[in-house]
């Protein structure tokens, strides 16, 4: 049985044959304006013991599997970080979408 | 927490899918399930990330450097060729 056939999470993608094609990008990413607040606002939260990168990866884990593939890398995190907030109560869902409205 | 392993000592991965139990995050890749590997170093120890993912108190495990042969994991690659994977002590059974 090859690696791929085992019943793994889609985020678990080593051994899996179609990257296996793809070339590596090595080039170093250019971060905008969004990705620098959110890793920011990952570190704030870590420092205030807010969420830990486990509960971070726990969360970007968990987005579905064709959004995973359409978002960012920082999308992925800001994703997790509001999931990982809602849940544990530290905003409210209302809270969050009157914030995106102003923004 | 299991006696420490020594470099040199072969082990095997546990054969378990939790991923397919319930939501879960695990650091031990699909590839290497069931797979056997040797002890290559001891790396300290650390909070499980397993719980510290859900916020759970997360005990301490020891985590090691342990090798596999590549081409029995991937099929390819020269004689001699390993995969070095961070691995806990929860996921590795001794003979």
């Amino acid at each position: 049985m090859k690696p791929e056939d085992q019943p793994h999470a889609h985020h678990d993608m080593g051994g899996v044959s179609k990257y296996l094609c793809e070339p590596v990008d090595t080039e170093p990413h250019t971060l905008c304006e969004f990705d620098r607040e959110v890793d920011a606002l990952r570190q704030i939260l870590g420092m205030k013991g807010v969420m830990t990168v486990d509960e971070l990866r726990r969360g970007i884990e968990a987005i579905p599997e064709a959004e995973y593939h359409a978002l960012s890398y920082y999308q992925r995190w800001v994703r997790s970080i509001a999931a990982t907030l809602l849940r544990k109560g530290v905003i409210g869902e209302a809270e969050l979408r009157a914030a995106l409205e102003k923004a | 927490m299991n006696a420490p392993l020594t470099p040199g000592t072969p082990v095997r991965v546990r054969d378990d899918w939790p991923e397919t139990r319930g939501p879960v995050h695990i650091r031990t890749p699909h590839y290497l399930r069931g797979r056997s590997g040797t002890v290559r170093r001891s790396l300290g120890r650390f909070p499980n990330p397993e719980d510290l993912a859900f916020a759970r108190p997360a005990p301490l495990l020891a985590l090691y450097h342990v090798g596999f042969d590549q081409q029995a994991i991937w099929g390819e690659g020269t004689a001699g060729d390993e995969i070095l994977v961070e691995l806990y002590e929860s996921w590795l059974e001794t003979a």
